[in-house]
């Protein structure tokens, strides 16, 4: 049966430290914009923590939720896309063709999540980090949309190490970046269609839902959470 | 008609054909100067990144997309009013279809540059197009992109040929009365027109099946540009009403031009004798209607949105009315409902003047109706961590004012070059004068239940 890549991420345990955000930038090649272009709001991060406070001081409750590309299995981003850079792969992930992208910046406004970023300018790393550019990883030019991959790179290695041992990926063989980087263990990833994955399983848990489920894009990343009756 | 007039009338309107003064250089200098800048301001745009402007995550469209709505709204002006006029043989329509079509016709070709204009990488726009590829890939037929590509491609051929199609005989008559290589250039221009009797029929029969092609072909493009917006999951985008919605805001805006285009060509080529205060007085008859009519779409959504209370469409809604976007909103509100309402409403104030001056109120509305719909939904999307603000920046600006002054340059040299009203339908018009309403009516039902 075919892949089904899906992520779960559990937000009480999150603490927000951010290590995926960075281990996302410098596993995807993703450029750092400066204050200043940051400001203007060009900061590119295909990972964002968003933080929000709940209730009233001083009875005030402080919740991180890392957010990425939900890979969507009816993402609003792909039928706008006029040339298919965006598309729906089999394994069900939301692929970003760079070459094929012109910039119309019509998924970036369908997406609900606002994680599609836009390259305003030829991405530039000052020295020395020119040198950490990850070579499996292509380098994004001026003028397209990119966007969290789910680590591609990472899941197309471990197929093709899978294959030449001549044996099936198993739940675990595949880490992105985030995940592997979360101290907290919040994270986990994995093959949705494989009922025992440790992904099915946090994702059948009763504190589990999706971002924005009522808009019926059936993300799949499911965010594990306290549960309140309010 | 007495051959004296016919004369006159013939004079009169090639007189801007065959007399160029020092003003007409100087202004045809200025607008190109803008012109140039713009796309200097393009080629800077193209060679710096799409960074130079104001554009940002989230809001992703601002000003370009505004322009491209605004301006495929101008262009309605044209073909569907002077459509329609000629369907219903709206007798005073004579003077005013060729200063409309025209406008379709420019107003198009600038707004098409848009989209193109506001791509990341533009020198591969052609990828929209269904061209033999040699990767064998096709565009995306689900996009109201690749539509709009369709649908504006129709649209112009079909605008260009409903303007080309009446100007034929006027060509003839300009070869007539020149010599030399404008003569010549006239004569290939007017395709072997003698005016035989054959020749008028087919002219006939092309320009009725014009008329009737061109409505629905104006009616479905600017649905489809409405579906840019309405076939995204954006609060207030994805509405129901988008399409006729933006189709009378584009019939609007169409007449507000005209008639601004109409009150410059009077004063500026002294042919007030056949541009006359009655004609204004239609037209801004025309425009209440729109007006009215515009102001109920308003209301119906946002009086739907308001009771609605879904909670991602209340936060725009709130920050149009209430927040950063109320000082535009309610200028939007007053220009383009308050003052054309309460000046064409008076008969008195339905003056040359007077329409001159709601119509400029309603362009400027119009525009900020358009900025409305695109920006305050990006920035207020479902997630309020990544609300944004926008600011335009010069380089969108420049652009944005290079286009209106392309707009005049294109129309100064058209009526330069063609006679900007189509004289051999005066004549007809002043013939058919001495045919009762009666008698017309008659004839016009013998032709189509012969």
């Amino acid at each position: 049966m075919a892949h089904k890549w899906g992520m779960a991420v559990d937000l009480d345990l999150c603490t927000g430290c951010g290590a995926c955000v960075t281990a996302c930038h410098a596993e995807n090649n993703i450029p750092t914009v400066g204050p200043e272009q940051a400001a203007r709001g060009r900061a590119m991060h295909w990972l964002r923590v968003e933080r929000y406070w709940e209730g009233d001081f001083p009875d005030v409750r402080l919740k991180f939720r890392p957010v990425m590309c939900q890979q969507c299995d009816a993402a609003p981003c792909e039928p706008v896309c006029p040339t298919y850079a965006s598309h729906h792969t089999a394994e069900g992930l939301n692929a970003q063709v760079y070459n094929r992208c012109i910039g119309t910046r019509y998924c970036a406004n369908a997406c609900p999540y606002n994680v599609r970023f836009f390259d305003f300018f030829n991405p530039q790393w000052p020295k020395p980090l020119h040198l950490q550019l990850n070579p499996d990883v292509s380098v994004r030019e001026v003028g397209v949309m990119e966007k969290c991959t789910f680590c591609v790179q990472r899941i197309n290695a471990a197929s093709i190490d899978a294959k030449a041992e001549k044996r099936e990926l198993k739940d675990g063989d595949i880490k992105p970046a985030c995940v592997q980087s979360c101290s907290a263990r919040a994270m986990a990833f994995g093959d949705l269609n494989d009922p025992e994955s440790e992904v099915s399983r946090l994702s059948r848990s009763p504190r589990g839902g999706t971002l924005l489920e009522d808009l019926g894009t059936l993300p799949k990343v499911t965010y594990l959470e306290r549960q309140t009756q309010v | 008609m007495s051959a004296a007039s016919s004369n006159k009338l013939t004079a009169d309107l090639l007189r801007p054909l065959l007399e160029t003064s020092w003003r007409f250089y100087a202004l045809v200098v200025f607008l190109a100067g803008i012109v140039l800048m713009g796309l200097g301001t393009w080629a800077y745009q193209m060679f710096n990144g799409f960074g130079v402007t104001g554009i940002n995550n989230p809001i992703f469209w601002a000003f370009y997309i505004t322009n491209f709505v605004f301006w495929i709204g101008i262009s309605h002006a044209g073909t569907l009013i002077s459509a329609i006029l000629r369907l219903v043989n709206a007798g005073w329509r004579r003077p005013v279809t060729r200063c409309a079509e025209v406008i379709t016709a420019f107003a198009l070709m600038i707004g098409a540059l848009f989209p193109i204009i506001h791509l990341g990488r533009p020198w591969l726009f052609f990828w929209l197009m269904p061209y033999p590829s040699s990767r064998l890939i096709w565009p995306n037929f689900r996009s109201p992109l690749v539509w709009d590509f369709f649908a504006i491609t129709t649209y112009l051929t079909g605008s260009v040929l409903f303007l080309v199609l009446p100007m034929i005989p006027d060509f003839a008559l300009v070869r007539d009365h020149t010599t030399g290589l404008r003569g010549r250039i006239y004569g290939a221009l007017a395709l072997g027109w003698q005016g035989t009797p054959k020749q008028w029929h087919r002219l006939e029969s092309a320009m009725s099946i014009m008329a009737i092609a061109i409505i629905p072909v104006a009616v479905s493009v600017h649905t489809i540009v409405s579906f840019d917006f309405s076939m995204a999951p954006v609060p207030m985008w994805h509405s129901t009403m988008f399409g006729p919605y933006f189709v009378a805001g584009a019939i609007f805006s169409g007449i507000a031009g005209l008639i601004i285009a109409m009150a410059a060509l009077r004063k500026f080529l002294h042919i007030e004798a056949y541009l006359h205060p009655v004609h204004f007085q239609n037209l801004g008859k025309l425009l209440l209607m729109m007006s009215l009519l515009w102001g109920y779409f308003v209301f119906a959504e946002r009086l739907t949105i308001w009771y609605g209370n879904g909670s991602a469409e209340i936060a725009v809604l709130r920050v149009t009315q209430k927040g950063s976007f109320a000082p535009l909103y309610w200028t939007m509100v007053v220009v383009n409902f308050v003052i054309p309402v309460s000046i064409l409403s008076i008969r008195k104030l339905r003056t040359i003047t007077g329409c001159v001056i709601a119509s400029c109120g309603v362009l400027v509305g119009m525009w900020l109706e358009r900025f409305l719909i695109v920006v305050p939904s990006l920035g207020h999307k479902y997630l309020p961590y990544s609300w944004g603000v926008y600011r335009p920046r010069p380089v969108e600006i420049m652009i944005t004012i290079s286009t209106f002054a392309a707009m005049a340059l294109l129309y100064v040299l058209f009526s330069k070059f063609v006679p900007i009203i189509s004289i051999w339908e005066m004549k007809v018009g002043e013939q058919e004068t001495h045919e009762t309403a009666l008698q017309r009516t008659s004839r016009v039902l013998g032709e189509l239940h012969p």
